[in-house]
């Protein structure tokens, strides 16, 4: 049991490890967009804005399990093969990017404006204005939002594994529940509670650190 | 000097400046002083460069406040220092790093031996030598101010616009900043306008005052002539009661400046022209440190020549009330 336990505990940790730094990479570009065309933005673009969050809405919309099954074509173009502990990533991160849009845009406009202000009565440029001020102040709340994207997706990985990514989700159902061996679902079960934990406490520690 | 020929501005149908002419001295310490909503913010704002107008000119020493070319726009920024009502400090940044962080603005170094002695030297200016890492959220209302105070001067600013620098302070905090802001306009000879809703500011600090009311400047002068003397406009401004004066006899209103309020006029005036009067109304006002005064005293009409006589070799101003 344990060996197989490892292995799956491996997958997981890597799928979720990649899905997450690709969707905060790919969704932090559309989340400054959002936030520099908003109405209360630097520059803002009503056409721009209107576009883009109803292309994050109807991604959010999605419900993951169809998701895994309708992107298998553009998995195979990307990764060579549809199926396996990488393949599941692709899915995984075009789910949480426009979660990561989102959340980042939200953390982003909660700058208060008037420090936005003072810093453009100083002479600040547009781009000093979003680095030095709006992604500053905003690196503790996006830190929460990313918190929150790696539980769900230790979640949704349990579900792509099951659809052949591996990881604990994939042993819990195939030994635990389709095979009777409980012991296997109580270990995946507590494996899963103490990842769970763990981010959750790393996350209010740099939480309290960065603000 | 800055100066504002005619300035306008709207936001869409909505006329919140309506032709401001204002000039303002180097060095002074200048008011302007309105209700919420008559237009002060924009001003400011217009005045540095964060707002357009729709007409008229701003200059600053010279250099108008135009958007069309935005290098010179931002090199007139540089030179206005800016606080707020809300201090609108960086919560993430220390007191050290908020200050330093307009010379960022400008690719200045900040760490280097002299840009650190120029930051520590204005914090310690501002009385906080004790707070350099400390974060804004561990500091008072009035704490908070000084460091935004010491942020506006880093870029060795001409002027400092304040928005209701005092209005989220009490009173005893808000008299220590006014005090701070004296001292920055004798010592380090920066000129400074500040906009607010309450005279007390006024009062203390400024030698020149506009009152403000739906856009347009209604009265224009020295605090302490306007408050003591007040025109009809400012009279309603203040929104003093009207007095109730006696309706027999006649009722004159002296003024006092700084040199005849400790002279004891009325007292001598009683006992020299042996004249019975009445005092109906009296005010006594703190301006810079300096008392100023009015007093209204009712007289029977036959006294009256003689009294106003008196008043004018005394050297007294006074009008007589109808
Ligand atoms: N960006 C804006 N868009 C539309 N209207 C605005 C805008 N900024 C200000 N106004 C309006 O302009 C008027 C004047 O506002 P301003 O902030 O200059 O007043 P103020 O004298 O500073 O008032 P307060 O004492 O409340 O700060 C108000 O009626 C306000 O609603
Ligand atoms: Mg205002």
């Amino acid at each position: 049991m344990w060996p197989t336990i490892l292995n799956a505990t491996q997958q997981t940790i890597y799928m979720v490890f990649w899905s997450t730094l690709l969707s905060v990479i790919l969704g932090f570009i559309p989340a400054i967009i959002l936030t520099l065309t908003a109405p209360d933005g630097l520059h803002p673009n009503k056409g721009v804005y209107e576009v883009l969050s109803l292309i994050v809405n109807i991604f959010r919309s999605f419900p993951f399990i169809i998701l895994l099954v309708i992107i298998i074509p553009f998995t195979r173009m990307i990764v060579g093969k549809a199926i396996g502990t990488t393949a599941s990533i692709v899915p995984l991160t075009v789910s949480a990017i426009p979660y990561i849009a989102r959340v980042f845009e939200t953390s982003l406009r909660e700058t208060d404006p008037g420090v936005i202000e003072a810093a453009r009565s100083f002479g600040a440029s547009d781009w000093q204005i979003l680095f030095r001020v709006y992604i500053k102040e905003s690196i503790p709340r996006m830190l929460n939002g990313v918190i929150l994207l790696i539980i769900s997706l230790i979640g949704y990985s349990a579900m792509a594994g099951t659809v052949g990514g591996g990881g604990v989700g994939d042993v819990a159902i195939r030994f635990g529940y389709q095979q009777y061996k409980t012991e296997y679902l109580i270990v995946c079960s507590l494996i899963l509670i103490v990842f769970v934990q763990l981010i959750q406490m790393l996350g209010n520690y740099l939480y309290k650190k960065l603000s | 000097m800055i100066k504002l020929e005619n300035v306008k501005k709207n936001f869409g149908d909505l006329s919140v400046l309506r032709g401001i002419s204002i000039e303002i001295q180097d060095r002074q310490i200048y008011g302007i002083i309105g209700q919420s909503g008559a237009g002060k913010s924009t001003l400011l704002r217009c005045i540095n460069g964060l707002e357009s107008y729709d007409s008229g000119t701003i200059t600053v020493n010279g250099a108008p406040v135009s958007f069309e070319n935005k290098n010179e726009l931002r090199k007139l920024q540089k030179k206005m220092g800016m606080i707020f009502q809300n201090f609108n400090l960086l919560n993430r940044l220390d007191v050290y790093d908020n200050v330093a962080l307009p010379m960022k603005f400008w690719g200045m170094k900040t760490k280097t031996p002299e840009a650190e002695k120029k930051i520590r030297g204005l914090i310690e200016l501002v009385g906080l030598g004790d707070k350099i890492h400390a974060r804004p959220r561990e500091l008072s209302g009035g704490q908070k101010q000084r460091v935004a105070i010491a942020r506006a001067l880093v870029l060795d600013p001409e002027i400092l616009l304040c928005d209701e620098a005092t209005s989220a302070l009490d009173p005893g905090i808000t008299r220590e900043i006014l005090a701070l802001l004296q001292k920055i306009n004798k010592e380090m000879g920066i000129t400074i306008i500040v906009v607010t809703h309450q005279m007390e500011v006024v009062k203390q600090i400024c030698e020149q005052v506009a009152f403000i009311k739906d856009g347009s400047v209604i009265a224009e002068g020295k605090p302490e002539e306007l408050f003591v003397k007040p025109t009809k406009e400012v009279k309603a401004f203040l929104q003093e009661e009207s007095d109730h004066l006696p309706e027999e006899g006649i009722n004159i209103q002296l003024f006092f400046t700084d040199e005849s309020s400790d002279n004891p006029v009325i007292t001598m005036m009683a006992r020299e022209l042996n004249v019975d009067f009445s005092i109906c109304w009296a005010k006594l006002e703190d301006f810079r440190s300096s008392v100023y005064g009015s007093l209204v005293i009712n007289v029977k009409e036959k006294d009256k020549e003689k009294v106003c006589a008196y008043l004018d070799q005394a050297k007294v101003l006074w009008e007589v009330l109808d």
